[in-house]
């Protein structure tokens, strides 16, 4: 075929560092062989100290973690070069499912009564209320259609840019991912159409009203936001 | 067609047995046969309360350990022929009863009573496993205190787990002063975090702990706050519309306008 006219492996600069395209129609290992031959081709650097960083695209091609770490070393033997990652158009059905579950709104109807844990991965969307004393807990963000006087917690697995939002607030607890703010020791009347945020600047979670959310977290509907961390 | 129905809170000293007690002398009055049982095991006090507890021969454990059937276990009131109370061991420990044991105990009774009563123990164990199997609707008694509340909710939580209609409320040991000043938590801000359907409220009155004592539940007594109470419950739970007993002592028109109006102070 045109395999031998045609190069397996492309190798382009830009400011960023260097881009390798790779076909994506042959077989692995001719792919393996032509990286091997293009790697030994090139000078070695001269200033070694300073790697240059990689970005791999596979196009079509879906490699298995095994064959990414042998093309990881591959590329980083002779410590010139750094993989900075992969870029493929394709991911396998495990990562999908995965990236699905992290971004879908789990809708929940229930009440969150004292001593129970609801917990979802992704948004939690709770029709009801989390009574003092329930939980309420999501790897994204929260939002609750009923009053939230108990403790929710949003990015549990340290999302930082989760938020939690009620329609009443009056909670006994806030934590958004490794941060937790309290209700203070007295009294306190809840609050409607509210919404809890981490705040960077001054370090600790803000509640403020819900209409605020937009300005705070422009990227809030973005899928994507989960799935390329 | 009778119904198991199991009083429960999970905190304890709220008034599960007083309000056992009463329920069940109320339904009696009524022409109901009914059945107590007491699975408090260890701790039986509804005896105490119903003044038959020099009565006892038998217990529950007894019957579920097969020393005697349940027939001979149960002891008649004096009053009425068509009460009876299921007497708890005072001997044993909770784990002497078994789910099992409770389902056929009150399956059994079922097919000769209208209303089997279950006075449940406090907390959330065995005791209040076993309480629950056999019983096929719940009330929660709660008084209004906050952790009185928390517990109760707690209970909701788990008897919502088990296949059972929704359980119901009762609001005991009421202080109209406390209420009105603030100092206790209103009948709405309860029903409100519980959300359930609110089947009574009994005001704290010093005559039910008299009564206790005496062995003659207060809902005897005809003229008394908290017997209306219970009877008003008893009267609910057969199906009727009782409208709530109003709590002020002397509800003048305006109150009402202002209750109208909504613009009653919370």
């Amino acid at each position: 075929m045109t395999e031998e006219n045609n190069q397996l492996v492309i190798i382009k600069g830009t400011k960023e560092g260097l881009i390798f395209h790779l076909h994506d129609d042959c077989s692995f290992r001719s792919l393996i062989e032509e990286l091997t031959l293009k790697l030994n081709e090139q000078y070695p650097n001269a200033d070694a100290e300073r790697k240059v960083d990689v970005v791999v695209k596979l196009g079509h091609r879906y490699l298995t973690e095994e064959r990414k770490r042998a093309m990881q070393q591959l590329i980083e033997k002779d410590k010139r070069f750094r993989l900075v990652r992969y870029e493929a158009e394709v991911i396998d059905k495990k990562t999908a499912t995965e990236w699905l579950e992290e971004t879908e709104v789990k809708r929940v109807k229930q009440i969150v009564r004292s001593g129970q844990v609801v917990q979802v991965k992704g948004d939690l969307l709770l029709i009801g209320d989390v009574n003092p004393g329930g939980q309420v807990r999501a790897t994204g963000n929260i939002y609750i259609l009923g009053k939230l006087s108990g403790i929710a917690h949003a990015g549990i697995d340290g999302d930082e840019q989760a938020v939690i939002v009620a329609s009443y607030m009056d909670p006994m607890q806030l934590r958004i991912a490794n941060y937790i703010s309290r209700s203070p020791d007295y009294e306190t009347e809840g609050l409607y159409m509210e919404c809890g945020y981490l705040d960077k600047e001054s370090d600790k979670i803000i509640i403020d009203r819900l209409q605020v959310l937009p300005y705070i977290r422009k990227r809030f509907q973005e899928v994507e936001r989960r799935i390329n961390k | 067609m009778s119904e198991a129905i199991v009083i429960t809170s999970g905190k304890g000293g709220v008034g599960k047995t007083t309000t056992t007690a009463n329920i069940g002398t109320a339904l009696a009055l009524m022409d109901k046969k009914v059945c107590l049982i007491d699975t408090d095991i260890g701790l039986r006090n509804l005896d105490v309360m119903m003044g038959l507890e020099n009565r006892i021969i038998y217990d529950i454990v007894d019957v579920i350990e097969g020393r005697c059937n349940v027939q001979q276990a149960l002891i008649q009131d004096k009053r009425f022929s068509s009460l009876s109370l299921l007497p708890a061991a005072q001997t044993h420990d909770k784990s002497a009863v078994t789910k099992d044991g409770m389902i056929a105990i009150v399956t059994e009774l079922k097919q000769q009573y209208d209303y089997i009563i279950i006075d449940c123990p406090a907390g959330i164990e065995q005791g209040f496993e076993n309480a629950i199997a056999g019983a096929d609707k719940a009330i929660v008694v709660t008084t209004p205190e906050k952790s009185s509340v928390r517990d109760a909710d707690r209970i909701i939580g788990l008897i919502e787990q088990h296949e059972m209609e929704r359980p119901r409320l009762i609001i005991n040991r009421i202080r109209n002063h406390m209420m009105k000043e603030g100092d206790m938590l209103d009948i709405d801000d309860i029903v409100q975090i519980l959300s359930i359907d609110l089947l009574g409220i009994v005001i704290d009155s010093d005559d039910v702990i008299k009564a206790a004592n005496s062995g003659e539940p207060v809902a005897f007594q005809p003229n008394n706050k908290a017997s209306i109470a219970y009877r008003n419950i008893a009267r609910r739970i057969l199906g009727e519309t009782v409208p709530l007993q109003t709590l002020e002592e002397e509800s003048g028109v305006f109150s009402k306008m202002r209750k109208f109006f909504g613009l009653q102070k919370k």
